[in-house]
């Protein structure tokens, strides 16, 4: 499991998620996106998961920290490009609702 | 035979030269060699059964004729098929065709005959080679017995009545008759037909009711090789639970250590498995049912996955309710129930298979035999020899088997020596796979005359070993006067000779008039390939090392003369010569003892003439028809 963070505009970052997200890598996502939201003041994150075919119960729960810690900064977490297995996981859990998966890291931004 | 005895008892006590003890304790050891060699021959002999026509079989039995394939050209596999086909028993034909080739489908479709390609269950599991391929067609079709033709054995209409009568006796699981190739000539140059194995051995074999599987040519109960699928089964996962809980501790330990710092979860998870995995072996080792020791472990891994889901869940609802304050729209009103939750802890998406290692480990403690493409396999899979290891585990069931000696069925011999190698060269390996795996000595429900029905076959592949010391010995008396023995004394003779002429006397009467000199010769001439297939089948069997699988090519490879192959056989040759040129110069300059110098020369003569059939063999142009001999479809 690799993440790689890109940074767009002054506020906005992307996180490219590339292996598995699962109860070994959700705690490296957590702490990422608090070092970006905290350390960096960088409040607006993409989430591209064009590289991830598999998420579990922990890598949703670290998504769903991810936005908290997004939204109480005053910004927000959007993911991008989810995958079959990504998407079946968001909608079996009703989390659609709350992270719609969008086509591409740019219409996130919009 | 206890002529062999006296002469080998007075080698060991009184004749070994110990100031030479390099070169003369091999010797005695592989003289020792031959002689066990020679008393299980003895044993197989004793016991050599004739049978009679056995009664006509009923009517109304259900038979599948498999044509095994791979590679083998589409015209060859028809000409066999076809034949098949019309067999006058009633039956239905397949072809099992493991190259999955559209043109043999065609082919085989155009024909009305029956055609068979692996499953979409063997998609990335191991395939077995000849042996899936026959497991693969056993799932697929319900004949009540089974004849197994490679795809060059081209069968006599009247294959199926010949032998079918032999199942009315209902313990018998398998009947072979033997093989014979029509694209040999009388010299049979690369020694492809084996009148004395597919004769006396067989009998012999027969007598003590050790009839060996040879792959084709034969018929089979399918209720027996079911019941042997079964059992390897059981055997499987017994096995591999075993394994795996013995391994465990270690896998456990060592995700701990890797993922020591990833949370409190995962160490949450892995004590939770640990914890079964100690319970899963207590009960075990209390001999409880591997099914409910297994379903008893998964079940205790379902409930530490849920419970990860469960606290991943709250965590995530929390963080919900945290994010609908920050937005002050009062809830979102987000709901995650049980069945949600036990989705997320079933074994594809459970938190716990984020380790690898773990993972690994949970599946493998099941009873599914996830990491084969079928959970039963009735052909043995463990050995390149299919055919040896089925055998072998039906015999220890308490199946008989019938050698029934009248060619039914002709088929094609290797054209040239490189075919040929890579052919025996398989056999012995295989051989000597099952040897190391399940070693017929220390089978239970094997019979001791069977025992030693099979290890005298594995025996035999040792000879590699012994033709080494035996072309040694007289080069080093020749070039260097080292004697191997104290003295070539009448004493020596006395004992040696009746010994000698007794043994080939046995051969003789046992041949009675075969040609058995081709098989003599090159059960010494291919003394490398012996030797490769033991090493090659000890580093596959105990270090896990491939061993890779050669499809004999039915059709003739061509080249020049391969003399690359046969090299070390060359540099044994050349030794000799040197060896006997440089004895008789010796001799007449007064250093060797003239009798000595004169048996090793004749020694050496014999040596010679058996080495001479390689060159042969690296010469032979392949096999030209005569008039009356139809050469089928090449």
């Amino acid at each position: 499991m690799e993440f790689d963070v890109e940074l767009s505009g002054p506020e906005g970052a992307v996180i490219r998620v590339s292996g598995r997200l699962n109860m070994v890598s959700a705690p490296k996502l957590r702490d990422l996106v608090t070092h970006i939201v905290h350390g960096d003041g960088r409040s607006h994150l993409v989430v591209d998961l064009a590289g991830t075919d598999f998420v579990d119960s922990s890598g949703l729960g670290a998504l769903i920290a991810g936005l908290k810690t997004a939204r109480s900064a005053g910004g927000d977490l959007r993911i991008a490009r989810a995958g079959t297995q990504v998407t079946m996981v968001l909608e079996l859990t009703g989390l659609d609702r709350i992270l719609q998966s969008h086509d591409s890291v740019e219409e996130c931004f919009q | 035979m206890i002529l062999g005895v006296n002469y080998m008892a007075w080698r060991w006590l009184f004749s070994v030269n110990w100031s030479a003890a390099w070169i003369s304790v091999p010797l005695v050891i592989v003289e020792t060699y031959s002689l066990i060699d020679a008393f299980l021959f003895g044993v197989t002999m004793w016991k050599l059964r004739v049978r009679d026509t056995p009664p006509a079989p009923p009517e109304d039995l259900t038979v599948d004729a498999f044509i095994t394939t791979y590679n083998e050209p589409i015209s060859l596999v028809m000409t066999t098929a076809l034949a098949a086909s019309r067999i006058s028993y009633p039956h239905k034909t397949w072809i099992l065709d493991d190259g999955a080739r559209p043109a043999m489908k065609r082919a085989a479709e155009n024909a009305g005959i029956g055609y068979i390609t692996r499953s979409p269950d063997w998609e990335n599991h191991p395939r077995h080679a000849k042996a899936g391929n026959l497991n693969n067609a056993l799932a697929a079709t319900q004949g009540e017995f089974l004849l197994i033709l490679d795809a060059d054995q081209v069968p006599e209409p009247e294959i199926v009545h010949s032998m079918l009568g032999h199942f009315n006796n209902e313990k018998v699981a398998l009947v072979q008759t033997p093989q014979w190739f029509h694209n040999v000539t009388d010299e049979d140059i690369l020694g492809s037909q084996a009148p004395l194995f597919y004769g006396p051995i067989q009998q012999g074999k027969d007598g003590w009711n050790a009839a060996f599987f040879c792959g084709s040519n034969a018929m089979i109960r399918r209720e027996a090789l079911m019941q042997i699928g079964i059992t390897g089964y059981v055997q499987g996962v017994r096995t591999t639970v075993q394994q795996t809980l013995k391994a465990a501790d270690k896998v456990i330990t060592k995700a701990r250590a890797e993922h020591a710092a990833t949370g409190p979860h995962v160490n949450r998870a892995l004590n939770d498995v640990g914890q079964a995995v100690r319970s899963a072996r207590k009960e075990l080792h209390e001999n409880k049912p591997v099914a409910n020791v297994t379903y008893d472990f998964q079940r205790k891994v379902d409930a530490a996955s849920k419970s990860i889901v469960t606290v991943d869940v709250a965590a995530l609802l929390a963080d919900l309710d945290e994010i609908a304050r920050l937005s002050r729209d009062g809830g979102t009103g987000a709901y995650i129930g049980d069945d949600v939750i036990d989705r997320l802890a079933r074994r594809d998406w459970s938190p716990i298979g984020a380790i690898e290692s773990v993972r690994e480990m949970v599946q493998a403690l099941d009873v599914d035999r996830s990491e084969e493409a079928l959970p039963v396999m009735p052909m043995a899979t463990n050995s390149v020899t299919e055919d040896m290891a089925t055998c072998m585990r039906l015999h220890t069931q308490g199946w008989e088997s019938v050698y029934h000696h009248e060619i039914q069925a002709k088929g094609l011999a290797p054209e040239d020596l490189r075919t040929m190698l890579t052919q025996r060269l398989r056999w012995a390996q295989g051989t000597m796979q099952v040897f190391l795996r399940e070693n017929p000595l220390l089978q239970r429900g094997l019979s001791l005359g069977q025992r030693l029905m099979y290890f005298s076959t594995m025996w035999s592949y040792l000879s590699g070993f012994a033709a080494v010391v035996y072309i040694a010995a007289p080069i080093i008396f020749l070039c260097f006067g080292v004697m191997p023995v104290d003295a070539f004394s009448v004493d020596f003779f006395a004992r040696l000779i009746p010994f000698l002429v007794m043994n080939q006397m046995l051969f003789f009467v046992a041949a009675r008039g075969r040609k058995t000199w081709r098989g003599q010769q090159y059960s010494l001439a291919l003394f490398p390939v012996w030797i490769k297939a033991c090493t090659t089948a000890a580093a596959n069997v105990l270090f896990g090392r491939d061993l890779g699988f050669a499809v004999t090519p039915k059709t003739r490879q061509d080249g020049g003369p391969p003399w690359s192959l046969i090299r070390p056989q060359l540099v044994a040759i050349a030794a000799l010569v040197v060896a006997a040129v440089t004895g008789l110069v010796r001799m007449f300059t007064g250093l060797g003892a003239p009798a000595g110098t004169l048996v090793n020369i004749a020694w050496v003569v014999f040596d010679l003439l058996i080495l001479s059939v390689i060159i042969r063999a690296a010469l032979y142009k392949g096999f030209t028809p005569t008039e009356g001999v139809e050469n089928s479809g090449i």
